[in-house]
């Protein structure tokens, strides 16, 4: 059985419809990434499965217990950390731990064989006795993880774990994750990271409360959708590269184009080769320095799919 | 057994949590401790309702007083502002010699009261004709002037009566006044008693208030919705560090008002302690509900003076019950410091015993426990 399953899952707030009528389903230990951009509902999906936020219409199971019928019994199988980290910044490290083992009924030896076990897992011995406002970013996200984590959840929902801190907590924290997923438990993580979401087992994405793709990275990257037929991808790259693109977007066997770093990815027409590029860029005064062929990155799908949409929905389009 | 304590799941963590909070928090022990020692002793020093000492001018044409030419046989009107020196009302600071001067004095506020004593004040006494003393009373202070009428009256008729009446006659009438429980008409004893009902309304309903907003601020409350903690567990938690400093800051108070402003305790503090436990429960619930409602801690603020202002107006602390507009009356039933202050009065003041104030006890326990539960309820529906 899997670990989440959600059925046409809405939920409105007066005449916003912040999470519209989502499908998905999580397997049991995989690393599932929730992408999508801000506003667009992440926050609230998390906040409908963990019992914070009730469903306005569809269904949610969580370890196979109707989110709405037993929230009680949810609440004691999933873990929660919010972007905030949630911890009391007068208090210690351990006094942190000591309190959310407690809230969920730990007490006695099994609570401190519970507290070391964290504190070994996240190596957070040097720091037991500093109180958590005086901890860094990275540590604060350790912390918070454990003391999510002290009770053994099976499945783990983290929003935007990663926000602000620095790239090699981040990595460090991605580990821990493949590590602990690799013993059975569930991750429910949102992101914008892309390269956070290459990591996941199990993606799906959302924008205007819309599920709009779900799959493995490999199966999105091959989506009909990211990379239509008679199309394929190109990284141009040039010194002047904002005006490189503005030109660009004037040839007319040109789908879509975005900059990325020094570079523009740009999806053309399939019969359109790279020495054709060069020379309509030339004629229009861009030096291209090297041009090569690419395969669609999950930036790129996410980037269509969001053109897409925002196409059906009307919206002004800019790319 | 474990259904029974099943809706106050948490409380033993929260309260562990709470107590830690509170003892790094040496700004709330500040606030909670410190405090209402210095209202109580700004209050028990400095305010005397009782009017003493008015400083009065007097413009006596007869000039006896200052020996100044004074006019023939004016021996009587000596008597009369001896009378008035006498009385530890008025307080003669100075003698002027023309209306005008006795005018300005008032005016400029220096005077509170001027006593004009004309020329043939002894003559008009002495011929058995009725003699007229002015008395100019300053009406900007309320409780002053009124004092001050009194006292000048029953100079006056005090007066008249010892001329009327033979000396070895007794008045027809005698009242003998007794002012029972604070016989000596000492505010302390009548400011203090209330002065702490206020106080620990103050610290309890403020400290609470800002726990659960604070938690909503930090994002920490979010997380106890993920958890299993139950409304009431996580409320009585909070409550109970607060209850036990609210408690320790009693016990201070009113040490204070015994040992350093000497109002006696006439009936059992132990009684007293015990009869001010469902006080202090009705207001940390009242502060649980502020915090509940009030989105952010300034918001709490204004809740919490929006139940302290009502509290001391209506409360009888400051203006008697008994003299208010029957809907004012109606609405302190409302307040729960009308009920502290009853029984604290009652206790330390008349001596009273359980059997006459257990019932203030009952109806604030009663309070305590509908604004507890509404709070809560409000605290579920937080799960929209």
């Amino acid at each position: 059985m899997p670990a989440i399953i959600t059925k046409d899952l809405t939920r409105n707030f007066g005449d916003f419809t912040a999470v519209d009528h989502v499908t998905f389903s999580v397997e049991k230990g995989e690393v599932f990434g929730l992408l999508g951009p801000n506003g667009s509902g992440k926050t609230t999906i998390i906040k409908m499965l963990t019992g914070i936020l009730a469903l306005s219409d569809g269904e949610a199971f969580v370890d196979g217990l109707d989110v709405r019928k037993s929230p009680e019994d949810v609440r004691l199988r999933i873990g929660y950390m919010s972007q905030k980290f949630s911890l009391y910044d007068d208090l210690t490290v351990l006094e942190n731990l000591r309190f959310y083992g407690r809230v969920y009924g730990l007490t006695g030896k099994v609570l401190e064989e519970k507290i070391a076990t964290t504190i070994e897992r996240n190596a957070l011995q040097p720091y037991i006795d500093r109180q958590a406002a005086r901890l860094s970013g990275g540590w604060k996200q350790r912390l918070a993880l454990g003391c999510a984590m002290l009770h053994d959840p099976k499945i783990m929902f983290l929003d935007e774990p990663t926000a602000g801190i620095d790239p090699v907590a981040r990595r460090r924290l991605w580990d821990l994750l493949f590590d602990l997923s690799g013993q059975g438990i569930t991750f429910f993580v949102t992101t914008h990271y892309m390269d956070e979401a290459e990591r996941c087992s199990h993606l799906a994405y959302v924008y205007y409360g819309k599920l709009i793709a779900d799959g493995t990275p490999d199966s999105l990257r091959e989506l009909p959708e990211a990379s239509p037929a008679g199309t394929h991808r190109f990284e141009i790259s040039s010194r002047e590269v904002t005006s490189a693109l503005r030109k660009a977007r004037q040839l007319p066997y040109l789908k879509s184009a975005t900059i990325f770093g020094r570079s523009i990815h740009a999806l053309v027409d399939d019969h359109v080769q790279a020495d054709q590029i060069v020379a309509d860029m030339a004629s229009k005064g861009v030096q291209v320095e090297e041009i090569r062929p690419l395969v669609a990155d999950l930036e790129d799908v996410f980037v269509e799919l969001t053109v897409q949409r925002q196409r059906e929905i009307g919206e002004v389009v800019n790319v | 057994m474990s259904s029974l304590f099943a809706p106050f799941r948490g409380f033993l963590a929260v309260f562990y949590k709470e107590a830690l909070h509170m003892r790094r928090d040496s700004m709330a022990i500040m606030f909670a401790l410190i405090v209402p020692l210095m209202e109580m002793i700004i209050l028990g020093a400095a305010i005397d309702t009782n009017v003493r000492q008015v400083k009065t001018v007097v413009y006596d044409q007869t000039g006896i007083m200052e020996g100044t030419n004074p006019a023939p046989g004016s021996s009587q009107t000596r008597a009369l502002l001896d009378r008035f020196r006498n009385s530890d009302t008025f307080r003669i600071y100075k003698y002027v010699h023309s209306e005008k001067e006795l005018n300005e004095e008032l005016i400029a506020g220096r005077a509170r009261v001027g006593v004009e004593v004309p020329v043939d004040f002894d003559r008009d006494l002495l011929a058995h004709r009725s003699a007229q003393i002015m008395v100019m009373v300053d009406g900007s202070e309320s409780a002053v002037a009124g004092q001050a009428l009194n006292v000048a009256s029953a100079i006056g008729l005090d007066e008249s009566l010892r001329r009327m009446i033979p000396a070895d006659a007794l008045p027809a009438i005698d009242v003998r006044p007794k002012v029972m429980f604070n016989p000596d008409s000492r505010s302390p004893n009548f400011f203090l008693p209330g002065l702490i009902a206020v106080m620990l309304l103050m610290i309890t309903t403020m400290l609470t208030a800002f726990s659960v907003v604070r938690e909503k601020e930090r994002g920490t409350l979010e997380q106890l919705m993920v958890t299993p903690v139950k409304p009431l567990g996580l409320m009585m938690g909070k409550m109970m560090p607060y209850f036990a400093l609210a408690l320790v800051e009693l016990v201070i108070l009113l040490s204070f008002m015994r040992f350093l402003f000497k109002v006696a305790i006439s009936g059992n503090v132990f009684l007293l302690v015990l009869l001010s436990l469902s006080y202090l429960f009705v207001n940390l619930a009242l502060g649980m509900l502020i915090s509940v409602k009030a989105n952010s801690q300034a918001e709490a603020m204004q809740s919490s003076m929006g139940i302290l202002l009502p509290s001391i107006f209506l409360s009888g602390y400051v203006f008697p019950r008994d003299n208010m507009p029957a809907i004012f009356y109606w609405l302190s039933n409302f307040v729960p410091a009308t009920y502290m202050i009853d029984t604290f009065r009652g206790v330390i003041l008349r001596g009273a015993g359980f059997f006459q104030l257990w019932e203030n006890a009952a109806v604030l326990f009663f309070m305590g426990v509908v604004v507890l539960l509404l709070a809560a309820k409000r605290f579920g529906k937080m799960v929209v």
